[in-house]
């Protein structure tokens, strides 16, 4: 597989408090990975080393494809105005603003190019409303358009289905799946229930990085990556995750 | 009435009123959109600061208010962004440091200030042929820069966090906004008065928002409402001789609730049970 990033030997934090240490990681093409970990382990600050947003203090980053459709990002929870005046399509052609940068003008092949977006994933009618009137999952799918349409080489999501319903969460994954043909996709996830039969391999944060060259992972392994989930030690992932892991099923 | 625009002074004050409706209808979409309303009103009002130190100090009364106008739009930017002061505080301080130095020096300038008044409230028929050009200058730059940056600008303005991820960090265009907002208010002090000044970046971009939710389409929407009722409200003080500022403001009042009752009137008919 072709490595796109490699992170080496990353140390990151704030205000010279290390959040990660001694972190290796490498996104290579086709990759579909989880990363999971405890609260305050230090999942987003890793998102937003691999972004960009956060200058590591120690290591390295090596990028093997031009920055400007190196990443798409799907945010966990865009903090915008529900008011701000945009209409659904603009919103999508954002996601063309590192590409465009700020001088460039969009043309009619972009517009056409958001449509089709927008129509593949069932929201070709909202395309002139205003973003702020959309439901949660309608938001979501619109925002993952704006995240593709740069034809990115990794999609980031950081915690994707957090406000949607279980029903579009499993067409949602359906739809990454889908993408994974084309892109590489680093997820953040709480829920390792759900996303273990998507993913391909799983990444363990918790200050540092423990790589799973599976999506198959059982608490005795969690436990050794010093990797505390709440919902695989309290015994609450759902039934056809144990099964996965070879445990007694009960149904 | 119609003799009126065979004088230099009226078509002075016609022409410029075109410009300051179209630069105040662009610059109000974006103060709107960001909800920077507030923070232009603190721009406003600090620039009074420097029309009491140009009276003052005997200079064009233009250039004092320039120099704060900018100089507190870039200060409240620069220091609401290292979050020490809270945003509306810092806004709070310049509003009234400004006002306070301009009352100081206008009561130590010997004499009577004589713009003063039309400063505070507006008075478009005294501009000068001076004044004309400048404010043809300063709309043809305002709309360049709208129409080159429109997109990245309320791109960013909607989605900050994300725009970083695309290496946009936004700031210099940021900048280039603010100083935009403060000489388009600045710009504005002749026609409309430190007073009224809010309304002409407010209302046409509200009677905008009843039709259209794009950036792009409330730009134009705003700047062509901006104009008809800047207009207009310039031709009704003519005719009816009443302060032009203040004529302007309830044209667009009036222009507010005749949208108001254009959008909403078919919605309740749709809605009412046969």
């Amino acid at each position: 597989m072709t490595p796109l990033l490699e992170l080496k030997d990353i140390a990151a934090g704030y205000d010279a408090q290390p959040v990660l240490q001694h972190v290796n990681l490498c996104i290579s093409e086709g990759d579909f990975l989880a990363i999971i970990g405890p609260n305050g382990g230090g999942k987003t600050t890793l998102l937003k080393v691999i972004l960009g947003l956060l200058k590591p203090s120690a290591g390295e980053i090596i990028r093997h494809v031009p920055l400007h459709n190196l990443f798409g990002y799907l945010p966990q929870n865009s903090a915008f105005d529900r008011r701000f005046p945009i209409s659904v399509e603009e919103v999508v052609l954002s996601g063309l603003l590192s590409e465009k940068g700020i001088l460039s003008s969009y043309t009619r092949a972009d517009r056409r190019k958001a449509r089709e977006l927008l129509e593949k994933y069932g929201m070709g009618k909202y395309a002139a409303r205003p973003i702020g009137e959309l439901s949660g999952g309608q938001m979501q799918r619109v925002f993952l358009c704006r995240a593709i349409i740069s034809s990115p080489r990794i999609l980031i999501l950081d915690e994707p289905t957090t406000y949607v319903d279980s029903h579009f969460e499993q067409e949602f994954y359906a739809v990454l799946r889908d993408l994974n043909r084309t892109m590489a996709i680093v997820m953040v996830s709480h829920n390792l229930g759900t996303i273990c039969a998507y993913v391909k391999t799983i990444a363990c944060v918790n200050r540092g990085l423990h790589y799973h060259n599976s999506n198959l992972i059982t608490p005795e392994q969690l436990q050794l990556y010093n990797c505390p989930i709440e919902l695989i030690t309290h015994g609450q992932v759902p039934h056809r995750v144990l099964g996965l892991h070879n445990h007694p099923q009960n149904t | 009435m119609l003799e009126l625009f065979h004088y230099d002074f009226f078509q002075n004050a016609l022409l410029s009123t075109l410009f300051i409706g179209i630069s105040c209808g662009l610059v109000g979409t974006y103060i709107v959109a960001r909800r920077m309303v507030f923070i232009s009103g603190g721009i406003t009002h600090a620039s009074f600061g420097g029309l009491g130190l140009s009276f003052y100090l005997g200079l064009p009364p233009m250039l004092g208010a320039t120099c704060f106008a900018l100089l507190s739009a870039l200060g409240i930017q620069c220091l609401g962004a290292r979050r020490k002061i809270s945003e509306d505080s810092l806004i709070g301080i310049f509003w009234s440091a400004g006002m306070a130095i301009g009352i100081l020096f206008i009561y130590l300038t010997p004499g009577y200030a004589p713009d003063l008044m039309s400063y505070l409230f507006g008075n478009i028929l005294t501009v000068t042929p001076a004044q004309l050009i400048l404010s043809a200058v300063l709309c043809g730059l305002i709309l360049l820069f709208f129409a080159l940056f429109s997109r990245p600008l309320f791109y960013i303005a909607f989605d900050r966090e994300y725009s970083q991820t695309h290496h946009v960090r936004g700031g210099t265009l940021d900048t280039a906004a603010t100083i935009i907002i403060a000489l388009c208010i600045v710009l504005c002090l002749k026609l409309a008065g430190i007073i009224l000044i809010i309304s002409y970046l407010t209302i046409p971009q509200t009677i905008a928002a009843l039709f259209y939710h794009n950036f792009r389409q409330l730009l134009v929407a705003s700047a062509l409402i901006s104009t008809l009722g800047s207009v207009a409200g310039l031709l009704a003080a003519a005719a009816l001789e009443t302060p032009t500022g203040a004529t302007i403001v309830v044209c667009f009042l009036v222009l507010l609730a005749l949208a108001w009752c254009i959008r909403k009137l078919p919605a309740r008919r749709r809605t009412t049970p046969n």
